[in-house]
C-alpha cells in the first residue's frame, strides 16, 4: 500500500492531500452542525471562511506564481459582488431555480472580474515591482470610488446608469433602483451556502494548481525568477502574466459572488485598501507560492480574533505584526545565520538518533 | 473669482503634497523603496503636535519642534529595525514590510487615541486676508503654506547640492557600490535621509493638519499614497519634481473636486498616476534608468 502511494508523483499527492484536507473539515463541521454541536457564532463564520480563502489562495497566483505584488485585489472581488447581485436580483422572477441561477451568477462574476483583470493587466503589468504594486492599489481605489457613486435601475426600457442619484436614472413606473451609490445592494437573494462555498474553494484550488503544474505555470514562474532570462528562452512575458493575473482576477470575482450572496447589503467601500492587505497577511503568513498555507492561514486567521476575544481590538496590530516578522524571519541575514545553525543542529541531532535507531536494528 | 480662490486652495493642498513628497522621493532616490509608512508618520507628528498643544497647552511651535524630533527618531528606528535587515532582501519583501509598518502605526495609533477624529487647532497665528472687496478670502493657512514649502524645497536643494552629507546621498543614489569605494557610509546616509524625510514630514504634518482641522489615526494613510503619486507624477528621485508634482496634483485634485464630482476627488488623482506612468513612467523632471543584465 506505502510503495503504490509512493509512485503517485510528488506533485499529486500534495493536491490529494489538500483537497483531503478541505474534505474533512467539511465533514466534520457538517456533522457538528447536524448533531447541534456547533455554535451560531462558527455557523456564520463558515461562508466567510471559504471566501476569505478563496481570496487568499487566488492572490497567492499573483503574488506568490507571478511574484508581483497586487494591493487592489478587493477591487476584483467588489466587481465580482456587484455583477453577480445585480445578475441574481434580475433574474430572480424568470430564473425560478436557484442551483441555476446562482451557478450563472458566479460564472458572470467571474466573467466579469476576469475581464477587467485582463483590461487592468494589459495596463499595470507594462510596469514593475515597486509601481505596479502602487498601480494595483490605484485601480482598487479607483473601483471602490466609482462604485460608490454608481447609480443602477432598470425598468421596460432597460437599464439605466447615472452617476448623481436615483431620480436622475428617469425611471419609469415599472422600474427599480438596483445599486443605490453608497448604499450598495440590498436584497439579493441569500443562496451561499457552505456546501457551495466549499465547491468553490476546492475549485480554485484545483484551477490554480493545475495552472501552475502546467506548461503555462512553469512559464510564469520563470518570469517570476528571472524575467530577463525567460524573455530570452522565448516566454511571451506579456501573455503569461496577464494570463495569471486575470485567472486570479476571476476567481477574486468568485469570491465576491459568493460573498454578495451570503450578506444582505453589499457596499463598495468594503472592498477597500483594508481588505487587500488582510488577504495578503493570509498569503503572507501561509507562505508565498503555498496554496495550502493560504487555505490554513485564512481559516486561522478568520476564526482566532473570534474565539480570543481579548485578541479582537489587537486584531489589525498582530497582522501589522506578522507582515514585518514574516519578512524579517524570512530575509534579514541575521534571522538567516540563526535559522541554518538551528537546523544544522537538528540534522545533526537527527542523524545521530538515526545512527542509533540502526544500531539498535 | 470662485476659480481663483479654488487655485490657491489647489496650490495650497499642494505645497502640503509637496512637503510630503520629499519624504517619498529622497527615500525612494536613495534605498530604491517605497516607504509606505511615510504617511503614518505624518499622522503620528500630528498626533504629537494635538498631545503637546491641545491636551498639554504647550506652545504650538515648541509642540511643532517636539514632534519634528520625535518623527526624526521613529524615521530612524523604522529604518534601524524593519528596513535596514531587509537591504539585499527581494524589493517584494522589502515593500511588505513596509505595509506592515504602515499599518502597526496606524493600529498603534487606534489602540491609544481611538478611531473617532478629533479637532486639531491651527498651529499657524496668521488671520485670513480678504481682497477684491471680500470676494476673495485667502487663508492664513495657505499664507504660510505655501513660502514654507518653497523654502524647504530650496533649503533641502541647497543641503543636497553643496554639504558633504548631501553629496554623499547623491553618490549612495546613484551607484551604491560605487559610493561604498568613494568613502561614503552607505548605512549612515540612509539612515540620514530618513531623519530628515521625517522631520520635515512633521512639518507637512502642522500645515495638513491645521488647514483640515481633523485628525485620526487613519488620516495620514491616504493624503500620503496621494504624494507618493505627486512624487511619481514629478519624477521619483527629484527634489524639485516633488515641488511641481505636488503642486500641480493639488491643484488637479481641488479643481476637479469642484467642477467634476466631489466623491471621485480621488479616483481622479490616481486615474492621473496611471497616465503618468503609462505616458512617461519616468515623471515630469524624472531620469532614465536603463536595466542592465
Amino acid at each position: 500500500m506505502k510503495a503504490k502511494l509512493l509512485k503517485i508523483n510528488k506533485s499529486t499527492r500534495s493536491v490529494i492531500l489538500t483537497v483531503g484536507m478541505i474534505l474533512v473539515a467539511y465533514i466534520v463541521c457538517q456533522s457538528l452542525i447536524a448533531t447541534g454541536n456547533m455554535s451560531n457564532l462558527l455557523q456564520n463564520l463558515l461562508i466567510s471562511m471559504c471566501y476569505y480563502s478563496i481570496m487568499a489562495v487566488s492572490l497567492n497566483l499573483t503574488v506568490g506564481i507571478l511574484g508581483e505584488l497586487s494591493l487592489g485585489h478587493a477591487g476584483f472581488m467588489c466587481i465580482g459582488a456587484f455583477t453577480g447581485a445585480i445578475f441574481s436580483k434580475c433574474t430572480v422572477d424568470s430564473i425560478p431555480n436557484t442551483f441555476i441561477r446562482f451557478t450563472l451568477a458566479i460564472l458572470i462574476g467571474a466573467l466579469a472580474a476576469g475581464i477587467f483583470g485582463i483590461i487592468i493587466g494589459i495596463v499595470v503589468l507594462r510596469l514593475k515591482g515597486d509601481y505596479l504594486a502602487i498601480v494595483t492599489l490605484a485601480f482598487g481605489e479607483i473601483i471602490k470610488n466609482v462604485l460608490n457613486v454608481l447609480y443602477i435601475g432598470y425598468d421596460s426600457k432597460g437599464i439605466h446608469f447615472s452617476m448623481k442619484d436615483a431620480v436622475s436614472l428617469n425611471l419609469e413606473k415599472d422600474g427599480a433602483v438596483l445599486v443605490k451609490g453608497a448604499q450598495g445592494i440590498t436584497g439579493t437573494p441569500r443562496n451561499a451556502t457552505f456546501t457551495v462555498g466549499v465547491v468553490l474553494l476546492i475549485l480554485t484550488y484545483l484551477i490554480v494548481v493545475n495552472l501552475v503544474y502546467s506548461r503555462s505555470g512553469r512559464a510564469i514562474m520563470a518570469i517570476r525568477d528571472n524575467y530577463i532570462a525567460a524573455e530570452s528562452v522565448g516566454i511571451n512575458i506579456t501573455k503569461f502574466k496577464i494570463l495569471a493575473f486575470s485567472i486570479s482576477a476571476a476567481l477574486a470575482g468568485m469570491a465576491g459572488v459568493l460573498y454578495s450572496h451570503n450578506i444582505a447589503t453589499v457596499q463598495s467601500s468594503k472592498f477597500g485598501y483594508n481588505l487587500s492587505i488582510m488577504i495578503l497577511v493570509f498569503v503572507v503568513l501561509g507562505g508565498m507560492g503555498n496554496l495550502r498555507g493560504s487555505i490554513i492561514a485564512a481559516v486561522l486567521l478568520t476564526l482566532l480574533p473570534e474565539y480570543l476575544r481579548f485578541l479582537r481590538d489587537y486584531r489589525m496590530l498582530i497582522y501589522a505584526i506578522v507582515l514585518i516578522v514574516m519578512m524579517l524571519y524570512n530575509w534579514s541575514p541575521a534571522c538567516i545565520a540563526w535559522r541554518s545553525k538551528y537546523s544544522q543542529k537538528m540534522h545533526i541531532r537527527k542523524g545521530a538518533a538515526q545512527k542509533k535507531s540502526e544500531k539498535e536494528v | 473669482m470662485n476659480f481663483l480662490t479654488h487655485l490657491l486652495n489647489g496650490i495650497s493642498l499642494g505645497s502640503v503634497y509637496s512637503i510630503i513628497a520629499l519624504g517619498y522621493t529622497m527615500v525612494y532616490g536613495i534605498a530604491k523603496m517605497i516607504n509606505f509608512a511615510h504617511g503614518d508618520v505624518i499622522m503620528v507628528g500630528g498626533f504629537i503636535i494635538f498631545t503637546f498643544m491641545n491636551t498639554l497647552g504647550l506652545n504650538p511651535f515648541l509642540s511643532v519642534l517636539i514632534a519634528m524630533i520625535l518623527c526624526t527618531l521613529l524615521g530612524i528606528t523604522i529604518e534601524r529595525v524593519a528596513y535596514k535587515p531587509l537591504r539585499k532582501a527581494p524589493s517584494l519583501a522589502v515593500l511588505i514590510t513596509a505595509i506592515g509598518v504602515s499599518y502597526l502605526l496606524q493600529n498603534l495609533a487606534l489602540l491609544i487615541f481611538g478611531a473617532e477624529a478629533k479637532s486639531f487647532s491651527s498651529v499657524i497665528p496668521v488671520k485670513s486676508v480678504s481682497l477684491a472687496g471680500g470676494r476673495l478670502i485667502i487663508s492664513g493657512e495657505t499664507l504660510v503654506t505655501i513660502p514654507i514649502c518653497v523654502i524647504i524645497m530650496v533649503a533641502l536643494n541647497i543641503f543636497v547640492k553643496k554639504s558633504k552629507t548631501g553629496r554623499g546621498m547623491l553618490a549612495v543614489s546613484e551607484d551604491k557600490e560605487a559610493a561604498v569605494l568613494m568613502g561614503v557610509n552607505v548605512n549612515k546616509t540612509i539612515a540620514i535621509t530618513f531623519a530628515i524625510g521625517s522631520a520635515i514630514a512633521a512639518i507637512g504634518s502642522a500645515l495638513m493638519f491645521s488647514t483640515y482641522t481633523n485628525i485620526s489615526p487613519t488620516s495620514g494613510a491616504m493624503p500620503g499614497i496621494k504624494a507618493f503619486v505627486a512624487a511619481v507624477f514629478g519624477g521619483i528621485g527629484s527634489i524639485p519634481g516633488a515641488m511641481i508634482g505636488g503642486i500641480l496634483l493639488g491643484i488637479i485634485e481641488i479643481l476637479s473636486r469642484a467642477y467634476i464630482s466631489t466623491q471621485l476627488g480621488d479616483a481622479i488623482v490616481f486615474l492621473i498616476l496611471i497616465i503618468v506612468l503609462l505616458v512617461k513612467p519616468t515623471g515630469i523632471l524624472g531620469k532614465k534608468i536603463q536595466e542592465k543584465v
